[in-house]
């Protein structure tokens, strides 16, 4: 009984958001319109870089390389976002005080709201893929495809750890939370290898690009994809994200919960009356 | 006790004053707004407690308290001899909470809105449908609203929509916070004449806030009043306007409340338990 019920509230969840972003149809459609393009700008940077350099270079691989950073980014930033959000949106909306009050787990809220962002994501990745393979030419025969999913797996779980964790800014700074979670996520992106590869960092920046999840993340799955690198060699990229989930999603979970403590203690949770 | 439904029992709240006044001003910028001052309450089960005073004075922190949003920093609440600090889940279970401000995802549908409701309450979606419809209908609310997006909806329709999500999860303990505000007379009607048989129906018990003195009046067995986070008098409406009379006059409640609050603070204090 208890489970049925938690498993209902998870559900509330993606049910919600399902809607939201049915009665929002406009909106995801001019955002994935956004990030299309910004996926094709990229790419066709990779497919120029021959004539704004005068050097004749290998470019399929280079399009596949940015293209690859690019889509893993989206997905990426996508159960970020859609976990971060979590919160900020119900602060938003004001009904946090009442989605709070409910008997349901916290756990079963990330439940939902992963399960959500990751259905999501995938959409939103595949049909930006979809365009994009049709605006030029993939050569995929090489690839190791399982072991790609596999290794996006991994960054999924450190992800949504990471995603917890940034939830809990909005709960502690109603004003300015948010932005503060774009800003770390930013920071990611930054020094994780989206578009070029760590090595051009300068070292205090590469130390924390070994901390970023996404930089194994992108190093597995360029591997997979780029180099066919069998599965079993992928096991460099696989433990440290497995790790880095296994030790982020319950400190973000315990985090969460005493940031949630902390709210009640100040009276942060409301917005009026 | 036995059958109670609520009982708080010397509760105090105080919120830290924010920004950098509240850090380094001078020394009474820094204390700690006081907004519950040591309160003793309880409702037995069945009863309609009504619970009335001036802007700021606690009512909101109260039910907040109650309704697991915020911590005590002193003092006990139980409910139906759960406590709230240590059993916040079984709590929950029991209780639902109606505000002034119908808090909604506005671009979703009433409908919508509801089921995620009752879903984070372990609710069927068969189930809620079916229960939404009748509270709503019960609540003078046309079929045709219950799928149009919240925010076209008037503020008083919203605010019967936000009632049908209190009365929805079937509480036994419902915390109504202004729940009439922003309704015209024929909708407060329906609203109190629907508390009222909710109670009697599924022998809920109610805590009341509002600023309608009549309407305290008519739905309260009891009524508490509150000023700057104490009780100063809890009695049955009648006992409250006789201890006030004057000279053969019997005073309104409207009258009995402003000779209660908003007078410079004596350390008068009073509690309203029931054992
Ligand atoms: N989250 C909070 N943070 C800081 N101060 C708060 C918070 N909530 C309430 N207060 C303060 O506590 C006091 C009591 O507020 P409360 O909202 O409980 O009053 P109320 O009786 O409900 O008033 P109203 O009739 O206007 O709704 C006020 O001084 C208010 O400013
Ligand atoms: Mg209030």
């Amino acid at each position: 009984m208890r489970l049925l019920r938690e498993l209902r509230a998870a559900y509330a969840f993606i049910e919600r958001n399902s809607n939201l972003v049915k009665r929002y149809w406009g909106w995801e459609l001019v955002w994935l319109t956004y990030s299309i393009v910004e996926a094709l700008a990229i790419t066709y940077l990779g497919a120029g870089i021959g004539a704004i350099t005068g050097q004749s270079l290998d470019t399929t691989y280079l399009i596949l390389y940015l293209l690859v950073g690019t889509l893993v980014w989206a997905y990426l930033a996508t159960i970020f976002d859609g976990l971060s959000e979590a919160i900020s949106w119900e602060r938003w909306e004001g009904t946090i005080e009442y989605t709070f009050m409910a008997p349901a787990s916290r756990l079963s809220h990330f439940l939902g709201t992963t399960a959500f962002a990751i259905a999501y994501g995938l959409v939103r990745t595949l049909l930006i893929l979809g365009v994009v393979a049709l605006s030029f030419h993939l050569d995929l025969g090489r690839a190791n495809l399982p072991g790609a999913v596999l290794v996006l797996l991994g960054g999924s779980l450190a992800f949504i750890g990471l995603g917890i964790l940034a939830a809990i800014l909005p709960l502690l700074f109603p004003e300015r939370g948010e932005q503060m979670s774009y800003a770390f996520q930013a920071l990611i992106l930054l020094v994780s290898g989206i578009y070029y590869p760590v090595e051009v960092l300068p070292p205090w920046l590469q130390r924390l690009a070994a901390l970023s999840p996404a930089t194994y993340a992108l190093q597995g799955i360029r591997a997979a994809l780029l180099e066919g690198e069998p599965t079993a060699a992928l096991a460099g990229e696989l433990l440290p994200l497995v790790l880095m989930g296994l030790i982020l999603i319950p400190s973000g979970l315990m985090a969460f919960s005493l940031a949630e403590r902390y709210a009640k203690r100040t009276g942060r949770l409301k917005r009026s009356g | 006790m036995e059958g109670l439904a609520l009982d708080v029992r010397d509760v105090t709240k105080t919120f830290p004053r924010g920004g950098l006044l509240g850090l380094l001003g001078p020394r009474r910028e820094r204390e700690r707004i006081v907004a519950l001052a040591g309160i003793n309450l309880a409702v037995r089960r069945g009863e309609i407690l009504g619970l009335l005073g001036p802007n700021g004075s606690g009512k909101s922190t109260l039910v907040r308290l109650i309704a697991t949003l915020l911590l005590p920093d002193s003092g006990q609440i139980t409910v139906f001899g759960h406590d709230a600090q240590r059993e916040p889940r079984a709590v929950r279970r029991l209780i639902n909470r109606v505000s002034a401000d119908a808090a909604f995802f506005k671009g979703l549908t009433a409908m919508e809105n509801l089921l995620f409701t009752a879903r984070l309450y372990g609710l069927s979606g068969r189930t809620a449908r079916r229960r939404a419809s009748e509270i709503l209908a019960r609540l003078g609310l046309d079929g045709l609203s219950l799928h149009r997006p919240l925010e076209q909806l008037s503020r008083g329709t919203q605010q019967k929509v936000a009632i049908a999500r209190a009365f929805l999860t079937a509480p036994v303990l419902l915390l109504l916070d202004e729940p009439t505000t922003g309704l015209d007379p024929h909708s407060r009607r329906e609203v109190q004449r629907f508390i009222l048989e909710v109670r009697e129906d599924h022998d809920a018990s109610v805590l009341l806030t509002t600023h309608a003195m009549e309407e305290a009046e008519r739905l309260s067995d009891r009524i508490a009043i509150i000023d700057e986070g104490r009780i100063v008098a809890c009695d049955t409406p009648t006992s409250l306007r006789e201890r006030f009379r004057l000279n053969g006059h019997l005073p309104s409640l409207e009258e009995v409340f402003l000779a209660l609050t908003g007078k410079p603070l004596e350390e008068e204090r009073c509690a309203c338990s029931v054992n």
